[in-house]
């Protein structure tokens, strides 16, 4: 029971290499790949129930003592992260077999979504800053290919400006990683946390901090640094821009968390200003851009930037309540980007296009995705039964009790807008006079629509048991706010 | 002798952005190639370049060189390999498609405009 962490990594990457011996058997491919997503449901739930029972769990891997391994650490948070992306994978990866042609599922699809998960798994859980870099490359890799996968002119056009990007902040990662380790001489997290705070404010820490903050921010998709996300979300078929809409910024955005509440606690009033700055930014920036485009996609990802521009800001706050609050967007956003992503992957499999100008009247046709739409829409905005709600409230909360009162209101306006752009979708998509349609797969609209409903039922009972889940958001965030514990629970004996 | 393979390594990166912002597609990818070197030689230099044996356990040595940053760039080494290679096949490919290997010429969203 003691490598319970390391479950989640080794189960999809175990079925990822069986699924290799036969990428043309397509139902194999298939049940495999649920049964192993299932599976690492299964093992990270059983993960959070000794978390929450024993505290956090480390595995020095090889038995080397804690600074000189690797060791995988799953504390609340990371739990919390890897239970979510597990979900969101399965019911993805369900749509997806509804959704996609034989022909490209044959292409290694499957596989490329079980790498997918083993990079995301592992980078939530690792505790070690190297070895983060090798699990971000591990799904940045396998992004790379289910992005290209099928061969489009645009993925063809989209993917070389996207593998760019990321080879660049790539080698920005190992630069960063070669003046910290420069610095403090260490690569395990929790050393180097306790050596930076030994070494106290330094002029080198604080750079670091802000070279960090561009690397995960360049992934992450933070203003000035998201100019990439607009044009290769747009790329890739809908269940790979689901999985990449609710995962792969998230990871960037858990890194900055991490770092930010582990390693740069010094000089907080120079790094987390600029942080606060540049969340502002990115809630400004992406509201513009989610108000100004009627292409439902390009909505749905310019909300992407917003809601890391909340979550950041949660972050930057740095007072208990808006780290609360943070963790519980974090989650919830999520889940809530899949949905919406797949709910307008529906629309556009129904209309043929994803330009709201050929679509509307869709509600008489088919209701329940309708109203479907618009509960994940009010959601994603935030109101008060649904899942958006209680990680806005704490972060305006944090906000104000920090002294703040541009930030709280900037994300409370934020929230108006972004209903807008969501209600627009609905408006003119689902009311409205009823157009012709010509999607070729309108006819799987009602099997897709149930894991995207499933998803839509997660955010609700995720808003309306808030109660019951607020005591692992809490032990979550217990870390967060005091390191000493994180540190502790690695560098034990 | 690190500052001057700091310097070596600034020269690596600067050439890297240059090539990086051309035009050419293939121009780019030998950039990121540059830039990958910069990044492994800057690794292995903060470190330290103090003089030591190699790092293998033999009889009578005392004083190493720092074995943790050569096996980190050895990892980053392999990396870069395959995304090096995805990306000269991404760019036949797109050659091969598109029809240019002009960066300039790859915009445009002819399908939701």
């Amino acid at each position: 029971m003691i490598n319970l962490p390391l479950l989640p990594i080794l189960i999809p990457l175990l079925a990822a290499v069986i699924l290799m011996f036969f990428p043309k058997r397509i139902k194999a491919q298939r049940f495999i790949s649920l049964l192993a997503i299932g599976a690492t449901i299964v093992a990270s739930v059983v993960l959070a129930a000794e978390v929450k029972a024993n505290g956090i769990q480390t595995v020095n891997l090889g038995s080397w003592p804690a600074p000189y391994g690797i060791p995988l650490v799953s504390d609340m948070l990371s739990v919390l992260l890897v239970l979510t992306s597990s979900i969101l994978t399965f019911f993805v990866v369900w749509y997806a077999m509804i959704y996609m042609d034989e022909k490209y599922e044959s292409f290694f699809f499957y596989i490329g979504v079980m790498f997918l998960l083993v990079g995301i798994n592992g980078a939530f859980t690792t505790g070690d800053i190297f070895n983060l870099f090798v699990f971000f490359e591990v799904f940045l890799i396998s992004s790379y290919l289910l992005i290209v996968l099928g061969g489009k002119k645009a993925q063809l056009r989209e993917s070389i400006k996207y593998v760019l990007i990321n080879v660049i902040s790539s080698a920005l990662f190992v630069t960063a990683v070669a003046y910290l380790y420069s610095v403090v001489g260490s690569l395990n997290m929790a050393d180097i946390s306790q050596r930076i705070s030994e070494l106290g404010n330094t002029g080198i820490v604080t750079v670091i901090a802000i070279f960090f903050l561009m690397v995960f921010g360049l992934k992450g998709a933070i203003v000035p640094l998201y100019f990439w996300l607009p044009g290769s979300y747009s790329a890739p078929p809908i269940p790979v821009l689901a999985l990449f809409g609710a995962l792969l910024t998230k990871v960037g955005v858990y890194s900055i968390l991490r770092t930010y509440t582990l390693f740069f606690t010094q000089d907080t009033g120079y790094t987390h200003e600029i942080l606060g700055v540049l969340a502002l930014l990115s809630i400004v920036v992406g509201v513009i851009g989610a108000v100004a485009y009627r292409e439902v996609k390009t909505i749905i990802i310019y909300n992407i930037v917003v809601a890391v521009g909340v979550i950041l800001y949660g972050v930057a706050a740095m007072t208990p309540a808006s780290l609360e609050g943070a963790v519980f967007y974090l989650l919830h956003d999520m889940v809530i980007k899949a949905a919406l992503f797949l709910l307008v992957g529906i629309m556009i499999a129904i209309a043929g296009s994803s330009h709201l100008k050929d679509m509307g009247g869709m509600i008489r046709d088919y209701p329940r995705i309708g109203w479907t739409y618009f509960v994940a829409a009010l959601a994603l905005a935030g109101i008060p039964p649904l899942s958006g709600f209680i990680g806005k409230l704490l972060i305006v909360q944090g906000g104000f009790e920090a002294g703040d009162i541009v930030g709280p209101l900037l994300v409370l306006i934020s929230s108006l807008l972004v209903l807008y752009s969501a209600m627009k979708i609905f408006m003119n998509g689902f009311w409205g006079t009823p157009k012709e349609y010509h999607g070729a797969k309108a006819k799987s609209a009602n099997r897709l629509w149930v894991p995207a409903a499933a998803l839509v039922l997660i955010a609700i009972f995720y808003g309306v048991g808030t109660e019951a889940i607020r005591p692992f958001i809490t032990m979550a965030v217990e870390p967060l706010i005091d390191p000493a514990i994180y540190i502790e629970a690695v560098l034990k004996e | 002798m690190e500052i001057l393979m700091s310097i070596v390594v600034g020269v690596l990166f600067t050439s890297a952005v240059y090539l990086i912002l051309s035009k050419s597609l293939l121009r780019v990818i030998i950039g990121t190639a540059l830039l990958s070197h910069g990044a492994h030689l800057l690794l292995l230099t903060m470190s330290g370049l103090k003089t030591g044996d190699a790092p293998v356990l033999l009889d009578g040595v005392t004083s190493y060189t720092d074995p943790l940053p050569q096996a980190l760039v050895l990892t980053a080494i392999v990396i870069s390999f395959g995304v090096t290679a995805f990306f000269l096949v991404l760019a036949y490919r797109a050659y091969q498609e598109l029809g240019t290997d002009n960066m300039e010429e790859m915009k445009g969203n002819e399908s939701n405009d």
